[in-house]
């Protein structure tokens, strides 16, 4: 009854070497077909490892696949579907599979036992970083990365459905087939190829027919539903809050292909039902680790799913249903007899009793008992509780969610006729109708909890970590006993497989050592995700340039044919500058702007600064509370700056206020907090003010605004506002605003607004005419020799005028500290009020906003160094500031600065010295006014 | 997560911002003889609670509600999900009929 197609060949290479195996197979039946029984070494001992398990539990066949930029290390070579050209290698060793350099490390293993890093790497100290970290890192970790990108396609995807089947076994399947028939929306999720679970590998009949016939009757009906998503090669990894559940889908392992190669889903489920079936214990014997000893339920997958004989093979088993496993040789616990060792370093060779009889053996199949698969119910913190008659840890129902249900063999419920029973039941719950159940067979539970033979040599728990009982016992003996401190100091569980195979044995043998009982002794937690999954699958479409948005203001593209360099701010892509013909450097882009705007005119795109519509009858009312001065007197037709804090009193953002009517403001905020201030203000009208009439709307996307500024930025935009509107300085003077057309009727806001301390405007026009204008604009300029200016040129001008950005508003600095406490109302409350009059903030030599030059010209300035007096000692308690902002001024022909120094304002015209030791940078300093061009402010008054 | 919103149904949380305990709601009197001593405490005292707990959480990427969600931080139980307006409004109606 395989289920292997032997008329469709693939070919394969595994470490180079060609093979052949057919449709149907994973890598790891394909290697057992061809007699490969060493795939990779051991973590620790660099054992030769064969195949232990044939699903997901497998602890010993990780091996990589592909190579360059796609090399995918420490997959399970029982969960590959094999397909026509995969290249498989093994991993772990110096040198090569069959003969590793490293395997002395299993000839000195006496000194190699359970913390032994701890012990032996403790001296002489400085041994550590040089020579033992170095050779430990190299001989240790599993497999190995490229280091380059990964050039596949992942994909991400959300999906909703009432009911998701975790597992596509007998209880799965049948439950799907009853809810689906019942109309409801099911998702069935199995992480295997095929669904089907263990009728796809155990002989017994369902209705005297053979199992797989009813598997493929149950899909062909599921397939038929619209309702029902069946999802095979679907690992169900992770169990959230409220529902939502994690699921990996690897479409193929192949590369190159056009789709992704997994998909990352997300489904969100109103009930799961838990289907995940069992997975079965090993025992540990001494030397339990050869190559061709393996769990007896995967040699039955081997022989009858995939067709594959294992002459002269043994069984070791506890339990009745170890005995289905067709073998030569029976070592029954039940009838005294064990396993006591084995022989065969590259695979097994023969078994030794404890009759004392050696017997020779191929293949040895192990048969512990069986751990249902729990791990899902703990990720929401349910814990399992151990059942003595069935030797196993089950969910416990009274903690379990309330929105997951276990059946079958998960719920320790082993027979399939029990697996039906349950589907049949939760279906019923769950409001579907049932049929009859099918017949199948009801084999009793009938195991003697048996889980180590006692000697000395090593005896394997946990294979993918090295860790052997007597390591646990170890442990113990040095004083670990609980089984979270045994877990950590052996690593027991700890490996990529969390322990599917080792966990159970590791604690009945520890039980054992510390004279408990299991249940007394407890479990470790599962936690996310169930397997190993890729972290490219997670991120899928998340990187490089889709990492995050772009946004790009309506001049983006002019600014480009411009010459412009872009800078990042925040998601926006914003001008630095533009070069032209002979610009050697940024320098000489920068200074050629600043000198052009200040003599003539320039234009920069302020399209990235934060709009806020303001509207409603208690708008002023409302921003008196947020604004530290007041707002509500303002004039219609006229803008005001303002300061905004945060309930703590520091300064949040700053900005200009400009008011189109009675109910009707527009709030400018930075780049920067254009998303925080807008969160800010519907806090404060929602939570703090909700009967205040005022509603909030962010137009930044809505306007592309530009700033026109110089001398000539009148005359320029004489000829772009259309000719009814004045513009003249008496009948629109500094800090106005109005609602204009421009160019023969195009609906635009004009404010004369200025941060360059020039004559200027910002205009600004709805977003879809922000290209075709700023062409307008800079051929209307072209007579007066307008330039684009960028956010160099900007933040030199605004240092040069003094004003204060998002260098000085850094999240520690008040209204005091920026030279603006007089802005503060005292007649109203504002949020940040009663917090900014804190005596430690009000301090007379709190830090103030000034300006510095050099005394030396020739010197340069730096940002971020901090102020001493000239001649005291460079200590925290002497510290009297630091720098915010420096530039090259060329309007001034020096260097100049802006920072905070205590009482700095008190202090215009003394020297003080600033050191930068990042930089290694110090200078003599001369305090001075931080408005360093037109303190009086007539130029953008005229 | 899977916040219930009053206006627009379940949504996923990654839709939302969160801040913490909705004591916020209650901004103290700033004319108040002890009003440094309030907003102190207000700004600064800000309960974080194992178990049920009031929080607010802003719906940045969706219609920009402001909710008080009641969760437990335990479980991450949702039992109540409420405008945070509607909340505010009972708060003041409360205070001002002198009932506390």
């Amino acid at each position: 009854m395989s289920l292997i197609e032997n008329n469709i060949a693939l070919n394969f290479t595994f470490d180079g070497k060609a093979y052949q195996g057919f449709e149907g197979d994973t890598l790891a039946s394909a290697l057992l077909r061809n007699g490969v029984k060493v795939v990779g070494r051991s973590f620790k001992y660099h054992r030769p490892r064969g195949i232990m398990g044939a699903g997901s539990e497998e602890p010993n066949a990780l091996v990589e696949i592909h190579g360059g930029g796609v090399c995918e290390p420490n997959r399970r070579a029982t969960t590959i579907k094999l397909f026509d050209g995969l290249v498989a290698k093994s991993q772990n060793y110096m040198g090569s599979r069959e003969f590793d350099l490293l395997a002395v490390n299993d000839f000195i293993h006496p000194f190699l036992a359970a913390g032994f890093y701890y012990k032996t790497f403790m001296w002489p100290k400085a041994f550590w970083e040089k020579i033992y970290e170095p050779v430990i890192r190299r001989a240790a970790g599993l497999g190995e990365l490229t280091r380059r990108a990964d050039p596949d396609n992942y994909g991400k995807g959300f999906l909703h459905c009432d009911v998701l089947i975790i597992g596509g076994g007998p209880s799965g399947l049948l439950t799907a087939l009853n809810l689906g028939r019942a109309g409801q929306s099911v998702i069935l999720a199995d992480d295997d190829f095929r669904m089907g679970g263990r009728l796809l590998s155990e002989l017994d009949l369902i209705n005297d027919d053979a199992p797989t016939n009813w598997v493929a009757q149950t899909l062909a009906e599921l397939e038929s539903l619209p309702n029902v998503r069946l999802m095979p090669r679907t690992t169900i990894y992770g169990v959230f809050d409220h529902g939502i559940y994690g699921g990996m889908e690897i479409k193929t392992d192949a590369i190159g292909t056009s789709g992704p190669r997994q998909i990352s889903w997300r489904i969100y489920a109103s009930h799961a039902v838990l289907a995940a079936g069992a997975t079965e214990r090993p025992i540990a014997f001494a030397n339990n680790d050869r190559p061709g000893i393996m769990l007896a339920s995967a040699m039955r997958s081997y022989q009858n799913r995939y067709g594959i004989s294992f002459d002269n093979a043994a069984l070791f088993t506890n339990n009745d249903d170890g005995l289905r496993t067709a073998t030569d040789h029976i070592f029954d616990v039940r009838s005294d007899k064990f396993v006591t060792d084995t022989a065969g370093r590259k695979g097994l060779k023969n078994i030794t009793s404890n009759l004392g009889e050696k017997i020779d053996a191929d293949y040895l199949a192990m048969s512990g008992g069986w751990n249902p698969n729990v791990h899902l119910t703990c990720h929401k913190r349910s814990r399992p509780k151990w059942d003595n008659a069935l030797a196993c840890f089950v969910p416990d129902g009274a903690t379990l969610s309330k929105d997951m249900s276990v059946i079958g063999a998960a719920a320790g419920h082993f027979s399939t006729h029990h697996a039906f029973e349950d589907a049949n039941k939760l279906s019923a719950e769950l409001g579907a109708k049932i049929d009859t159940l099918p017949r199948a067979e009801d084999s009793p539970i009938t195991i003697k909890p048996f889980w180590h033979v006692a000697g000395k040599k090593r005896a394997w728990v946990d294979f993918q970590n090295d860790v052997t009982a007597k390591d646990i016992a170890l442990a113990h003996q040095e004083g670990f006993t609980s089984v979270e401190h045994v877990k950590r100091y052996t690593t027991l569980g700890m490996a990529t497989d969390q322990g599917k195979t080792s966990n159970v044995v590791g604690l009945a043998v520890l039980a054992e050592a510390t004279g408990q009982t299991i249940e007394q002794t407890g479990t470790t937690i599962f936690r996310p995700p169930y397997t190993p999954i890729s972290i490219g699958a997670i991120a899928a479409g998340h990187r490089g340039q889709s990492f995050k948005p772009t946004r790009l203001t309506p001049s983006h593209k002019f600014a480009l044919e411009n010459g412009a360099t872009m800078v990042e701010s925040g998601l926006w892509k914003r001008s630095q500058w533009f070069v032209r013909d002979g610009e050697k450097g940024w320098r000489d882009s920068v200074d050629r702007e600043v000198e052009m705007t200040r003599n003539s005119v320039g234009i920069c795109d302020v399209t990235t600064l934060g709009k806020i519509d303001v509207q409603g009858r208690d708008a002023g009312k409302f921003l008196n509370k947020v604004y530290i001065n007041t707002l509500s007197t303002l004039k219609v037709g006229k803008c005001r700056y303002g300061l905004m804090l945060r309930e703590d009193g520091i300064a949040m953002d700053d900005g200009t206020c400009a008011r189109f009517s009675d109910t009707h403001y527009v709030m400018t905020t930075t780049t920067a907090k254009a998303g925080p201030v807008f969160r800010h203000l519907e806090f404060v009208r929602q939570c703090l003010y909700p009967d205040m009439d005022v509603h909030l709307i962010s137009t930044t996307d809505q306007w592309a605004q530009y700033s026109v500024a110089g001398p000539n930025a009148r005359k320029l935009m004489r000829k772009i506002v259309d000719a009814e509107f004045d513009i003249s300085n008496e009948a629109f003077p500094y800090m106005g605003c109005e609602q204009v057309t421009v160019c023969g009727g195009t609906r635009a806001r004009l404010f004369r607004l200025s941060f360059s301390g020039e004559l200027a405007y910002e205009v600004a026009v709805p977003a879809r005419y922000g290209d075709s204008f700023i062409r307008a604009l800079m051929a209307a300029g072209k007579e007066f020799e307008v330039t684009m200016y960028g956010l160099e040129a900007l933040g030199v001008m605004r240092i040069e005028k003094g004003h204060a950005a998002g260098n000085e508003l850094n999240g520690t600095t008040t209204a005091a500290n920026l030279g603006l406490a007089g802005l503060m109302s005292k007649k109203k409350d504002f949020i940040g009020k009663v917090l900014s009059q804190r005596e430690g903030l009000m301090r007379d030599d709190a830090l103030k906003l000034v300006g510095f030059t050099c005394k030396n010209l020739s010197e340069k300035i730096t940002n971020g160094a901090h102020f001493f007096e000239p001649n005291a000692a460079l200590t925290p308690e002497n510290d009297l500031g630091y720098m915010t902002s420096v530039a090259w001024s060329p309007s001034l022909g020096q260097y100049i600065g802006l920072g905070f120094l205590k009482a700095g304002s008190t202090r215009i015209g003394e020297t003080i010295k600033a050191v930068d030791s990042m930089r290694n940078n110090t200078v003599e300093l001369t305090v001075v006014s931080p408005h360093f061009v037109d303190p009086e402010g007539e130029r953008l008054r005229v | 997560m899977i916040i219930n919103h009053p206006l627009l149904g379940p949504r996923d949380a990654a839709e939302f911002t969160y801040i913490g305990d909705a004591a916020l709601l209650m901004r103290p009197n700033p004319r108040s003889d002890t009003a440094a001593e309030d907003f102190h405490n207000y700004q600064y005292l800000r309960g974080n609670v194992a178990g049920e707990m009031r929080e607010l959480w802003y719906h940045e990427q969706g219609d920009r509600s402001w909710l008080v969600v009641t969760r437990n931080t335990l479980t991450h139980e949702i039992s109540k999900v409420e405008l945070a307006r509607d909340v505010k409004r009972t708060m003041t109606a409360t205070s001002k009929s002198g009932l506390k």
